[in-house]
């Protein structure tokens, strides 16, 4: 039952984020602060990441190639298969629902915690519009990110392939060329718009309705933790499941 | 004036506020003062909007809450200022960006409008060089006369406060006190301040509403708080050793 009054409070919290507007003065500055908060901040670890992923998912697929008839150019192309259709936008969503989703949670909650969203809302200002609205126009520029972690995963798998012997980079470009589907990368930022979307509206959703004190602030960072990434999983299957099967 | 009728409020069906009724003047500090959990904070957020009550009326000035659209309530709550207890001043703004924000939201003024009004209601709350501090830099009581300078800013009629005072040393809080008294006299505005502080009941209270487990215990003002014979505000008043003495002296001087 709780369960059903969450999801319904959070579809009518959506409703309201679109409702009431803020001044655009205020908006912008709102926007802009979200955009150098949660995408431009975050480019650093998606960037790290990203680069020794692709290392390692090139190494690895190197490795299991023992037969010498199938072609070394097929490292490139399983390191792209596997960085633009799961690795960008999948992979990289749980971790910024770990980093981003826990940021917008906690900075919420604790907005909630010392009476700041009652500040707003004796104030005549609609409170969700205020807060979350911006934080979704700013996750617009997700598939920006996942655009740099797409190339960086590739581009580290090259490195890894070439400096480690494993490949030339001859091969590796060859193999990243090979039965390119641009439909593929269609597909990988279909689902980064959606998660984009998740990204910004659960953790918010559980800042925003949290109750308690600090202690409920870090337990609602953790819950917005693992339902941003059960959600994200879930949709990542349908959404699959509908676009490509 | 500030009217309200019958008013309860529940919470997972625990009835927290049993029907309380009062008025609360223009021009004058209305206490609300209780022992903790007698729902005198509930009270304020039901006066303020922020929770929704079961049964009862609220009337602004002959505007009754309830009945008004959503337009004219975010109009009314453009003429409330609103002290909270931990001040609730936004973290990532400056001090004076904390006091400009209600300008910024409500109001056309050009910019440098709005820094005039900021530093005249800093220098009103005694507050001078602080603009460019965060709010973690301010002390206590620093914060509470930026919320207080906040909650003025855009000249309200009605002024609320949720223990202005709590957490700070008695010197500070007598200085909040006198603040708030004299910024109600100067602006002829409504102010509702809840309390538990005997200190500012002594300072300013021109009204006072003794809530207990929810009910209207005792109404009248600091002249006859002392004077009363309900048990139940002179146990509230007068349990402090310091007061008990005060009393003493009191009915000695009377003699």
């Amino acid at each position: 039952m709780l369960y059903l009054h969450n999801i319904g409070t959070y579809f009518l919290m959506i409703v309201e984020m679109f409702r009431k507007p803020t001044k655009w003065g205020v908006m912008k500055q709102l926007i802009l602060k979200d955009i150098d908060d949660l995408i431009i901040g975050s480019l650093g670890i998606v960037a790290f990441i990203s680069f020794f992923v692709g290392g390692v998912v090139a190494i690895q697929t190197a490795l299991n190639i023992s037969n010498p008839l199938i072609p070394k150019n097929l490292v490139g192309f399983a390191t792209r298969q596997s960085i633009v259709l799961e690795f960008g936008p999948t992979f990289i969503s749980i971790i910024m629902a770990g980093k981003v989703g826990s940021f917008i949670t906690s900075s919420i909650g604790t907005m909630r915690v010392t009476e700041q969203i009652d500040a707003l809302e004796v104030m005549g200002i609609n409170s969700l519009n205020y807060l979350v609205f911006p934080k979704f126009i700013s996750l617009l520029l997700y598939p920006f990110v996942i655009s740099i972690a797409m190339f960086l995963g590739i581009f580290g798998g090259m490195v890894a392939s070439v400096y480690g012997g494993f490949s030339t980079a001859e091969d590796y470009i060859a193999g990243i060329q090979l039965d390119f589907k641009p439909f593929h990368v269609a597909y990988a930022f279909i689902k980064t718009s959606v998660f984009a979307f998740i990204l910004a509206t659960i953790p918010s959703f559980h800042g925003f309705y949290m109750k308690g004190g600090a202690l409920e602030v870090g337990k609602a960072s953790t819950t917005s933790f693992v339902w941003t990434s059960v959600v994200i999983i879930l949709l990542n299957y349908l959404l699959t499941q509908m676009l490509l099967s | 004036m500030i009217e309200v009728k019958d008013l309860h409020k529940s919470f997972a069906g625990v009835e927290v506020l049993k029907g309380i009724s009062t008025t609360f003047e223009k021009g004058k500090t209305n206490l609300i003062i209780g022992q903790s959990g007698s729902g005198k904070t509930v009270f304020i957020k039901c006066l303020l909007g922020l929770f929704p009550y079961e049964q009862g009326c609220i009337s602004y000035d002959g505007k009754i809450f309830s009945e008004l659209t959503e337009d004219q309530k975010r109009d009314l709550r453009g003429e409330i200022g609103m002290v909270f207890q931990g001040s609730a001043l936004f973290d990532s703004l400056t001090i004076a960006q904390n006091v400009m924000f209600p300008l910024k939201m409500f109001t056309k003024q050009s910019k440098s409008e709005m820094e005039d009004r900021v530093d005249f209601v800093l220098k009103r709350v005694n507050l001078i060089d602080a603009h460019h501090k965060m709010p973690s830099e301010a002390s206590g009581g620093m914060q509470k006369r930026v919320a207080i300078a906040r909650a003025i800013v855009n000249n309200p009629k009605y002024l609320f406060c949720d223990e202005p005072n709590s957490g700070l040393d008695p010197k500070t809080a007598i200085i909040i006190d006198n603040l708030i008294k004299e910024i109600t006299d100067e602006y002829d505005i409504t102010t509702v301040i809840n309390s538990h502080d005997m200190n500012s009941v002594m300072e300013i209270g021109e009204k006072i509403v003794f809530l207990k487990d929810g009910l209207k215990a005792w109404e009248g003002s600091k002249d006859t708080i002392f004077k009363t014979d309900n048990e139940v505000v002179t146990d509230f008043v007068y349990s402090s050793e310091l007061m008990k003495k005060v009393r003493q002296m009191y009915i000695e001087e009377k003699q």
